[in-house]
């Protein structure tokens, strides 16, 4: 038996000493009881009620149906998120590029009169919430990714090329930042690669990569300045 | 079940344990973290595409090529567009600056009506038709009543298009007074008619001179196209070139300059004499290019005679005679004049007598000489046929008293409009509009400007900024500002070439403001008859394409339109207007032992648009500090006046008085106090209203007798402990 164990021995026969007989065993009975309520307490709070609160919903400003525009351009993702000239990545389209084809309503959706009236008409951009923005602190090129590392889209962003309505964004009401980044697992589990992009997710792929690539110390793939500017 | 402490602890440690499990503390460990690194509050440029717009910056008379950086829409940063022929890539602080005047504060954000006391900035915002409407209601009222004459326009410029649809809008409705900001320009109009008998103005090839010598022209404090002049003074380096910076002032350029000849304030004029008598005396010129010079000779070396001159300037005799055997041993000297950056319009004698030694080295309209270029005269449009309102209007004096009786050579006067206003004209003045122009804060004699405003019934502003003269106005009918409209910049300053270059707007008008040709042009249209008749044109742009006709089409492309090859005024120089009076200092010796001169700053003093917070952060804090001005005093003058660095003193003139800071410097002469010009105002905001002192508030105009022009290089002063 160790020190502390003595001790607590101790301590424990001398109150069964003070308290009788019959309400000692009881009294341990509820500590474990009381354990247990506060162990299981906290255990909903953290993994149920928590998340709950941590996280808030917004809708998109009107359903977008990937499947049904992907059917219809025919180039696939680049269609719409295309590199610019410069390389840069245009992201989620302007109201420029959308109304190349829906100057007019295209079908006769509630989604696609939402967006004609609202947006097309009064020439405003539509407000898209973004799923997979990275934090401010994060440096990230697509180009190096989907032209320099041939990666496919699906590595990062799963199928929502599939899919044919727009889920609500979920935000993190501390840092503002999509659920996404962290993953719908709360636990920060994940299954696919597309499930969770921290800076663990990054550097997992980089370190890999890290073997084909010859570069410097200080931007190494890996290494901080890589991404943190 | 009895809740004893013990029960508590337990539970205390089952949640602790329970929560350590959860995915809570580690959680909140990670986005607190996210939280700090990036505040919700810190402001983040959105991303977006990135492309360059083509412009032309006309915040000074410069007209550098900006090329200007914007993501999406909006514009993010300003540089110099490489390959221009002004300013190949490069960019001053001003420039660099605009981006604060498009998206800053003060803008004036929709045409507005004064609803409170003139000055109390009370205003109603109005709409545009509401706006015009009551400019065309004021001003028919005016011209119905045939006093279409007592409506004055003061504008920055009178040339490009948009200052001569402002002076078409003056002569079809019937008023002679289109004014122009007082500068450097005005006596050099005037000296290039006296001197080569021709409307135009001079340019300097300072690229290909060999030898400098400037009269105070700060070649690196904003003198000229700055930026060209700021490439031009690396240039004389590293060609090794002898400049002379003659001024009684150590300023950037005197310290930048192989030689500082330091001189008594305001006697450039008998210095350039004195070292052309020693020119003449020595047989050390080029007689070609000058006419009318054997009868002057005699008269010129008696008045100046080395060792006279030496002691009107101050100058020691062997320097003058160094300084003409410098300039004579040169192949391409060249004389520069213009004290600072040219604000002032000074006086035709000085500015006679610099150009007479350019004329002397025979470096007249030749390779790194002076030329005198003729006047750009791209716009030719029809003259207005005016109706019997306002043709009578038009043979009226005008309110400045340009252009007539012994003010017969200068165009413009308005130096004289607040005397003039103030009772001193031959009629009042009923209503003034004001474009690119603060005359509240730049003219001298603010005080006494701003009691002329006072009595003008009704000003109307087009200033996209709030200004001290948008601050006396009854109407603000906001500009675009330069990076959002169209205007054709045809660049003098100085340049050897003719130059036309283009602005494009950037971005879209950020505010309700509208370009001020489209608003003249609405409201002629709203006054009707030969007013109306005089502006065929649907809209501004159609105007400026008209205007261009050839021209647009490489200015849409390239942004700068030079003409090949300029065929100057003349190539003979007449000796004409050395042999006025000095211009002296206003006040008496006695009761003012001290002169006070302003000094030019490339932070500061940048014209109508006041400085933008990023040139405030660039002036030294022995300028200004906190919101004190300062002074520079001699440390043998604030010795004798008890003074110690930074303490406060009270500076007064005839005109005014002001607490000012003493700042000590070894670089200015004893008895000789200087101020930078460009502070003190009222208006805008915080990061410039209350700081330094306006040293027009210290200053009036000095009249020269030859042109009626402003030559005030300085005013007697004196200095107190506070």
């Amino acid at each position: 038996m160790s020190t502390l164990d003595e001790k607590a021995q101790a301590g424990m026969d001398d109150h069964a000493a003070h308290g009788g007989d019959g309400k000692a065993s009881g009294a341990g009975g509820f500590i474990i009881l009381f354990f247990i309520i506060g162990f299981a307490a906290s255990m909903v709070l953290g993994w149920v009620i928590f998340p709950k609160l941590l996280y808030s919903q917004k809708q998109q400003p009107l359903n977008f149906n990937h499947a049904l525009h992907v059917e219809e351009v025919g180039e696939g993702c680049q269609a719409c998120h295309y590199f610019r000239e410069d390389g840069s990545f245009s992201g989620i389209p302007k109201l420029a590029q959308c109304t190349e084809c829906h100057e007019e309503p295209m079908g006769d959706t509630e989604d696609e009169a939402i967006f004609v009236e609202q947006y097309v008409t009064k020439d405003r951009e539509v407000p898209w919430l973004s799923y997979s923005r990275q934090p401010d602190c994060v440096f990230f090129s697509h180009a190096a990714h989907v032209i320099g590392a041939k990666m496919d889209c699906v590595v990062c962003h799963g199928h929502i090329g599939e899919s044919e309505v727009s889920r609500p964004y979920e935000y993190n009401r501390l840092t503002g930042y999509s659920r996404d980044i962290w993953g719908k697992n709360i636990a920060g589990f994940k299954r696919n690669s597309w499930d969770r992009m921290k800076m663990d997710d990054c550097a997992a792929c980089h370190k890999e990569a890290d073997a084909i690539h010859d570069v410097s110390v200080q931007t190494q793939r890996g290494h901080c300045y890589v991404c943190h500017k | 079940m009895k809740v004893d402490r013990r029960s508590f602890l337990s539970f205390v440690i089952g949640g602790a344990a329970g929560t350590a499990l959860s995915p809570l503390p580690w959680k909140l460990m990670d986005d607190s973290s996210i939280w700090s690194q990036m505040w919700p509050w810190t402001p983040v440029p959105p991303d977006g595409e990135v492309v360059y717009e083509n412009s032309t910056c006309s915040l000074c008379p410069g007209g550098c090529g900006i090329s200007v950086r914007k993501v999406d829409n909006r514009a993010v940063k300003i540089e110099g567009r490489p390959g221009h022929p002004v300013n190949d890539g490069s960019i001053c602080i001003l420039g660099l600056s605009g981006l604060q005047m498009l998206y800053g504060p003060t803008r004036i954000k929709s045409p507005m009506k004064r609803i409170g006391e003139r000055g109390e900035g009370k205003w109603q915002k109005i709409s545009w038709d509401e706006a015009i409407a009551i400019l065309t209601e004021k001003l028919t009222d005016i011209r119905d009543k045939g006093e279409a004459h007592t409506v004055a326009a003061i504008a920055g410029s009178d040339s490009g298009t948009v200052p001569a649809l402002i002076r078409r809008f003056m002569t079809a409705y019937g008023s002679p007074n289109f004014m122009r900001s007082p500068s450097q320009r005005d006596v050099d109009e005037l000296a290039v008619k006296a001197l080569f008998g021709g409307d135009g103005r001079t340019g300097f090839d300072v690229e290909n001179a060999d030898y400098i010598l400037s009269f105070g022209s700060g070649f690196v404090d904003g003198w000229g196209s700055p930026v060209r002049m700021f490439k031009a003074a690396s240039l004389w380096k590293e060609k090794n070139i002898t400049v002379v910076q003659v001024e009684p002032r150590l300023s950037n350029s005197a310290a930048k300059a192989t030689r500082w000849v330091p001189l008594n304030p305001g006697t450039e004029a008998d210095l350039a004499l004195g070292i052309a008598a020693v020119l003449v005396d020595e047989n050390m010129l080029d007689t070609r290019a000058v006419s009318g010079l054997g009868s002057w000779k005699n008269d010129l070396l008696a008045a100046y005679a080395t060792e006279k001159v030496s002691q009107t300037t101050g100058v020691a005799a062997g320097v003058i005679v160094d300084l003409a055997k410098g300039f004579a041993g040169a192949n391409r000297p060249l004389a520069l004049c213009g004290r600072g950056k040219g604000l002032v319009s000074g006086s035709l004698r000085e500015t006679a007598a610099v150009y007479l030694l350019n004329a002397l080295s025979g470096n007249i309209n030749r390779e790194g000489g002076m030329w005198a270029m003729p006047e750009a005269d791209y716009i030719q449009w029809p003259d207005v046929a005016t109706d019997n309102l306002a043709s009578a209007g038009l043979v009226q004096p005008r309110l400045d008293g340009a252009g007539t009786g012994k003010y017969a050579d200068a165009r413009y006067l308005t130096n004289r409009l607040a005397d003039s206003v103030n009772g001193g004209g031959p009629y009042p003045m009923q209503a003034l509009l004001v474009a690119g122009a603060n005359p509240c804060h730049d003219l001298p004699d603010t005080q006494r400007v701003r009691a002329a405003f006072a009595r003008i019934p009704f000003i109307v502003s087009f200033s996209s900024f709030q200004d001290e003269t948008a601050a006396m106005a009854d109407l603000l009918m906001p500009d675009h500002v330069y990076l959002e409209r169209y205007e054709d910049v045809p660049i003098g300053a100085g340049l050897a070439q003719q130059m036309i270059g283009l602005s494009k707007p950037v971005v879209s008008p950020q505010f309700n403001t509208r370009h001020l040709g489209e608003v003249l042009i609405a409201t002629a249209m709203a006054m009707g008859g030969s007013i109306a008749n005089a502006f065929p044109w649907d809209d501004y742009e159609t105007c400026l394409e008209e205007t261009l006709a050839e021209k647009w089409d490489s200015l849409m492309e390239t942004g700068v339109w030079v003409q090949a090859d300029t065929e100057p005024v003349a190539d003979t120089f007449q000796l004409a207007g050395m042999d006025a009076p000095a211009v002296q200092a206003e006040g008496d010796v006695n009761s003012f032992p001290l002169l006070l001169v302003p000094y030019d700053a490339i932070q500061l003093t940048s014209g109508y648009v006041g400085e933008a917070p990023f040139m405030i952060k660039a002036v030294a804090d022995t300028v200004i500090k906190g919101t004190d001005g300062f002074i520079e005093v001699n440390p043998q003058t604030a010795r004798a006046a008890g003074l110690a660095e930074g303490e406060r003193a009270r500076l007064t003139t005839p005109r005014g008085e002001a607490q000012v800071c003493v700042h000590l410097f070894e670089g200015i002469q004893p008895g000789v106090l200087a101020m930078v010009r460009g502070l003190g105002h009222t208006a805008y905001d915080g990061h410039l209203a209350g700081k330094g002192v306006n040293i027009n508030e210290l200053i009036g105009p000095v009249e020269d007798p030859s042109t009626g022009f402003d030559a005030a290089w300085g005013i007697r002063a004196k200095l107190a402990k506070a």
